[in-house]
């Protein structure tokens, strides 16, 4: 068997007294095709009005690819009317022949006009805005329904899901301290570098005490923790709630009167409100302690003279600007993030592709948030 | 007819202590369509599995085209894997890809056809298995579970193979879906050459499309046959097969 397949199908074509004869050898099967797929999409370009003569008695073996291939340009030389006359059919050829004669798509050389390539781009920037419309469109809903239940639960205090949101701080807070504490060390460090360079040049080491303690309170730990809270915890709010989607548990607890909105995701907004301002607060410590550290070795500022310092430019208003964001960033990771999980359709490689997007659009929110915030606090001088 | 496509010879399989197998013999002629039959559990989707290089059993020997699979090399298997196609139980196309893609990914990967040919080929074979053309450019999350079972057939038939395995082919068909199936099978059959195992619970299969079967129980074959032989088997489980209420409609009606 295997020698016969290794024989590789041939056309020949020769002309005599005005008629064409093509003559078909070897076997016309799947892995042998290329050549005369070639040598017949010249032959057929070139031949119009002719009568031809197709003999096909030394085919060995044919499968539907070649079957395929002969209907095809029997189809194309007939369209550029030539008579075709096939001898030397055997009875499976015919069999064949008839049953893909009943399957064969309509044959169409449509191509998209040239034109149409120009008008692509716009196209898909057309499908992607109206893409992003529906997303806000339907994100709007999602926001409305959730508060109605934040509503409705603080109305009825006995239903809140506490069990819920305690396991929830745990997985998102406790367990993120780790984390937390070694980014926010290394703020503290790359903040205290950069700064003692300048500094050191005008003289001005005492300085670095108001650089770290304003930049890391009002700006950094809160944006960074939340970057970190975004990465680990609204992505896995994502891919929890889209496998729950996936596995058509969600659809199980509508039908048991359960709503998903009140048991899964408003317990995981309420844990990230709590615990993302702990954080912003830890990585305060941490990012402070981290420069205090630095400037000691490197600029020679002891101890007691950073924190001194510390304690007369350090208002506590500017600690409390920074917790404040806490809740505003984690509302938004904690609810993208949700809404993310429960748009997953029906297959696997969604949770990856909405999980993507639920930390990308979370990092973004948290930003161009942290930058509103940023005008408003300079606008009202504080 | 007679030449032998797959021998199992002895087959013994074991999953920690469980025990599926204890010696199967079994034959598969060219050119039939054979069934593998047998209660939940009995390891028929196991047997299978085996035949197509996915299990290994712990001992016996599995011919495939003459060769035995437990003493192949690489390059000769993977010339066996295009000899045959396999149709999974749950369809198994690949939900990245479209079911066009999905028809025709072992034509681009495994042949230097020209594309359009390819296309071809590829929409060819989705009317072949019945699904309408719109169907092509849909992803498999976006079918029904007839649809995804004709679109995975489709993918199965595309290379032309000789062989052809059907792991319970019909379940969750629709008693039409299910009769156009099996006579889809038998067409092709009959025109293409092909063999076919197929594992099958259906008992309307095993009346119309099914040339010999073999029953699986109590870890081994207890009947192998065509129908009228196996029918008259005596075995209690062949007899709760084809004597319950669903097998005495059939036998009475007859074929």
């Amino acid at each position: 068997m295997q020698s016969t397949r290794s024989q590789k199908a041939e056309i020949q074509w020769s002309q005599k007294d005005g008629v064409i004869l093509l003559k078909s050898l070897g076997n016309w099967t799947i892995d042998g095709l290329r050549d005369v797929a070639e040598t017949l999409e010249r032959f057929s370009r070139v031949s119009r009005d002719v009568s031809i003569q197709w003999d096909v008695s030394g085919v060995g073996r044919v499968d539907s690819a070649g079957m395929l291939l002969f209907i095809r340009y029997c189809d194309r030389l007939k369209a550029n009317r030539c008579s075709i006359k096939i001898i030397g059919a055997r009875s499976e050829h015919e069999k064949m022949y008839r049953l893909l004669r009943r399957y064969t798509p309509r044959y169409s050389e449509a191509r998209p006009a040239l034109f149409s390539y120009f008008l692509r781009p716009l196209n898909t920037i057309g499908r992607g805005f109206v893409a992003f419309l529906l997303d806000i469109m339907t994100f709007f809903p999602f926001i409305g329904e959730n508060f109605l239940d934040l509503i409705s639960s603080l109305l009825h205090p006995h239903s809140i899901r506490f069990g819920a949101i305690v396991k929830n701080i745990e997985e998102a807070g406790v367990r993120a301290i780790p984390i937390v504490v070694l980014t926010s060390f290394l703020i503290g460090v790359v903040i205290a570098y950069q700064g003692a360079v300048q500094l050191k040049k005008f003289g001005a080491n005492i300085f670095i005490v108001n650089m770290i303690a304003l930049s890391i309170t009002r700006e950094l730990a809160p944006v960074v923790t939340a970057i970190i809270m975004a990465g680990r915890t609204g992505s896995s709010y994502t891919a929890q709630l889209g496998v729950m989607k996936l596995t058509e548990e969600i659809d199980a607890m509508r039908t048991m009167g359960f709503d998903p909105h009140r048991f899964l995701v408003l317990p995981r907004i309420t844990a990230l409100m709590i615990t993302l301002p702990l954080m912003i607060f830890l990585s305060d410590i941490i990012g402070i302690a981290a420069g205090m550290f630095i400037s000691n070795i490197h600029l020679h500022i002891s101890y007691a003279e950073f924190l001194h310092r510390l304690q007369n430019v350090l208002a506590v208003r500017h600690l409390w600007i920074g917790i404040c964001k806490g809740p505003f960033f984690a509302w938004l990771i904690a609810t993208v993030g949700c809404f993310r999980g429960l748009q997953v359709s029906k297959n696997a490689e969604s949770i990856g592709h909405y999980t993507t997007i639920s930390v990308v659009n979370a990092i973004f929110l948290v930003i161009a948030c942290d930058a509103v915030f940023s005008v408003i606090f300079t606008e009202l001088g504080i | 007819m007679s030449d032998t496509i797959i021998t199992v010879s002895d087959v013994v399989t074991q999953f920690g202590k469980n025990r599926v197998h204890d010696g199967i013999n079994l034959t598969v002629h060219q050119g039939e369509i054979y069934g593998l039959l047998g209660g939940s559990g009995s390891g028929k989707s196991t047997l299978l599995k085996e035949m197509i290089m996915l299990l290994r059993p712990q001992s016996g020997e599995i011919k495939v085209f003459g060769q035995d699979l437990s003493r192949i090399s690489q390059d000769r298997a993977a010339v066996l894997r295009h000899r045959w196609g396999v149709l999974f139980q749950e369809g198994a196309l690949y939900s990245s890809l479209t079911v066009e893609e999905n028809v025709g990914i072992k034509l681009r990967e495994y042949t230097d056809l020209p594309p359009k040919l390819i296309r071809d080929i590829v929409r060819m074979k989705i009317n072949m298995v019945g699904l309408p053309e719109e169907a092509a450019v849909l992803y498999p999350s976006e079918l029904s579970g007839g649809m995804v079972k004709r679109a995975a057939l489709a993918r199965a038939l595309a290379m032309d193979p000789e062989l052809l395995f059907l792991d319970e082919p019909t379940s969750g068909l629709d008693p039409v879906g299910a009769e156009a199936f099996d006579n889809l099978i038998l067409e092709l059959r009959g025109i293409l050459g092909l063999t076919v195992v197929m594992v099958t619970h259906d008992l309307d299969s095993i009346w119309t499309v099914v040339d010999r079967f073999s029953v699986l129980g109590e870890k081994r074959v207890i009947a192998e046959g065509t129908l009228k032989e196996v029918i008259e088997n005596p075995h209690p489980i062949v007899r709760q097969f084809f004597g319950g209420a669903r097998g005495r409609i059939r036998s009475r009606d007859g074929k």
